[in-house]
């Protein structure tokens, strides 16, 4: 499972958590995420085969309830830590026509 | 009696709720002396993001008219409880010491919010933590680090120091914090506090800000067990608001640890001590507490059996990948739209979302999710995230087969005491390892709990921690009380509060 982590794969990867770093970031990152990958191969020496991966500790099941109507958060509540709002919505910059952005 | 008590050590949880509901004392008068203690020792140690004495008094009040109302007292009446700041409530912020949170408000009460409260608990404010959720040290709070009340050049431990602190510092009796992958235990062994992480689905985690969804559990910190069962007692449950919370009966925790329910109860303990959790890099003043923890319990009568864990060398590496994992993925909601910073000016939507998401974290919270868009990255899942996920089924296997031998295990907490500001800042690998012995317990969901077992020559405390089977709660306090009846370890303070 070698991965090799630069600058370029740690801007890559900058660009899909969407995180603006700076220079200074990914050359720092691209070094201490190299060091830290390389410790996690560890792993690589522990023999898998045939267990089955776990992705939740206890052996519970869906829980299922029924369908029914219930009072949710109000409009004036869920807008209420908005940093920009208007007539009741969310506001943000113009989506359509954006190309891939930065 | 009561003057001394207010001026010197601060009366047990399960003291004041008594008083309060004799009515030999009131809830506002123990609010006001545990804003008093805040005000007056807080500036030191910094436990606090926000005290909130306008919500706490008229609460206190409540609790108050309510008795004299005629209705009935409740387990926790008038007892004063700090809450880790990544628990939502609607009173004060919920910042989860993050810039990215800086003035959020919450909308609703986590579940344990409204269970503490129902039961006569008045919360004076939110506690500091590592941001998110996110270390081992306090150091990565955006705000302010938290310093540790035994020596105040050294971190209180995380991530939920501010809590661990507050208690230690005789602040409150009581504190909510969360444990990830140590973040009760951890701080509690290096405050000298009990800190109890439940079985994973014991408490609800409505409201809990997730980090890591698999691993994170509301848990308690107390200046002694009893006090830990009676909030345990409170918060347990199943909760229709989470639906990993699980259908389990909640046994009454204090009444369990009645000295006639312990009364032969060590003779037929069986302790399991993990050859791994004594392995190198254990500091020989750590291991010799913990040793001499394990002659009180075979002098009591118990029988300690050597057991393996063999995965444990896996356990951090496994931990990250799983933890960084979910952490990036429960973080992608910070996008600067609905709540939370966001960027000023804007080019367009994708740089609002980046922009504002790299202003408003800090350099860990950035390091995991980055670590986590990685190992869930196309080519890279198989390899690192479902190879963890594999190991942790190994991990989990290694702590049943070893529970086939006993009712407990015991091991050190923390390879060392409380380490010193900087000391591993720079190096997040090294802050890691500190985890060693706390975080293969959260991937096999077990409850834990670490209690004050000794000291430091320089003063610092050492934790011992007990493990137990999912759900076995009990037998976990009752090993603990069992210790601290034969101990006063526990009832040792800092300096600052005598």
């Amino acid at each position: 499972m070698a991965a090799v982590i630069d600058e370029e794969q740690v801007w890559h990867i900058a660009k899909l958590a969407r995180l603006n770093l700076s220079d200074d970031e990914v050359q720092l990152f691209a070094g201490q995420l190299a060091e830290i990958f390389a410790y996690f191969r560890i792993l690589d020496t522990v023999d898998t085969e045939g267990v089955e991966p776990l992705a939740h500790a206890l052996a519970v099941t869906n829980v299922l309830r029924e369908d029914e109507p219930a009072d949710s958060l109000c409009s004036e509540k869920a807008l209420a830590n908005a940093p920009q709002r208007e007539q009741g919505f969310f506001r943000v910059p113009k989506v359509l026509d954006q190309g891939s952005g930065t | 009696m009561l003057e001394r008590d207010v001026m010197g050590k601060m009366e047990t949880a399960t003291t004041i709720a008594a008083h309060v509901a004799a009515g030999r004392r009131k809830a506002v008068a123990v609010c006001h002396e545990a804003l008093g203690r805040i005000e007056d020792r807080d500036p030191r140690f910094r436990a606090f993001l926000e005290v909130t004495p306008d919500y706490a008094r008229p609460r206190a009040a409540r609790v108050d008219a309510d008795l004299a109302a005629g209705k009935p007292a409740g387990p926790l009446a008038g007892v004063p409880l700090a809450i880790k700041d990544n628990i939502c409530t609607t009173f004060g912020h919920t910042t989860c010491g993050s810039k990215i949170l800086k003035g959020y408000v919450s909308p609703y009460n986590a579940t344990v919010i409204d269970r503490i409260e129902a039961a006569g608990g008045v919360l004076v404010g939110k506690t500091n933590l590592d941001e998110f959720a996110m270390g081992s040290s306090n150091e990565n709070s955006a705000y302010f680090p938290t310093r540790n009340p035994w020596n105040t050049d050294c971190v209180p431990g995380g991530s939920s120091g501010g809590s661990a602190a507050a208690v230690a510092a005789g602040l409150v009796p009581l504190a909510l914090g969360s444990d990830t992958g140590g973040s009760i235990r951890l701080p509690a062994a290096f405050c000298g506090v009990v800190g109890m992480k439940p079985t994973y689905g014991r408490v609800s985690r409505y409201g809990l800000v997730a980090y890591g969804s698999s691993l994170d559990q509301i848990g308690t910190l107390a200046a002694n067990v009893e006090d830990a069962a009676l909030l345990l007692t409170v918060i347990s449950g199943q909760d229709p608001r989470d639906s990993t919370s699980v259908d389990h009966p909640v046994p009454h925790y204090c009444e369990e640890l009645r000295d006639a329910k312990l009364a032969g109860l060590a003779s037929g303990l069986r302790i399991g001590v993990p050859a791994e959790y004594f392995g190198a890099g254990l500091e020989s003043e750590t291991r010799a507490a913990v040793e001499a923890a394990l002659d009180v319990y075979r002098r009591l009568g118990a029988r300690t059996v050597e057991v393996t864990l063999p995965h444990t060398p896996y356990a951090i590496a496994t931990y990250y990948l799983v933890a960084v994992s979910e952490c990036s993925s429960n973080l992608a909601r910070y996008d600067g739209v609905h709540y939370g910073h966001r960027t000023a000016h804007p080019r367009n939507i994708i740089d609002l979302y980046s922009s504002s998401r790299n202003e408003g974290f800090g350099a860990e919270v950035k390091r995991r999710i980055m670590l986590g868009t990685f190992a869930l990255s196309a080519g890279y899942h198989d390899a690192y995230y479902n190879k963890a996920l594999k190991v942790r089924r190994l991990i989990k296997d290694d702590f049943d087969r070893a529970f086939e031998q006993c009712d407990v295990l015991a091991g050190p907490t923390s390879p060392t005491p409380a380490f010193r500001f900087g000391e591993k800042l720079d190096n997040p690998l090294a802050m890691y390892l500190a985890d060693i012995y706390t975080i293969a317990l959260n991937l096999a969901g077990m409850p834990g709990i670490s209690i004050p077992c000794g000291f430091s020559e320089t003063g610092l405390p050492i934790g011992l921690q007990l493990m137990a089977p999912v759900f076995g709660e009990t037998v976990l306090l009752q090993a603990a009380r069992l210790y601290e009846r034969e101990t006063e370890w526990y009832l040792r303070r800092p300096p600052v509060t005598s």
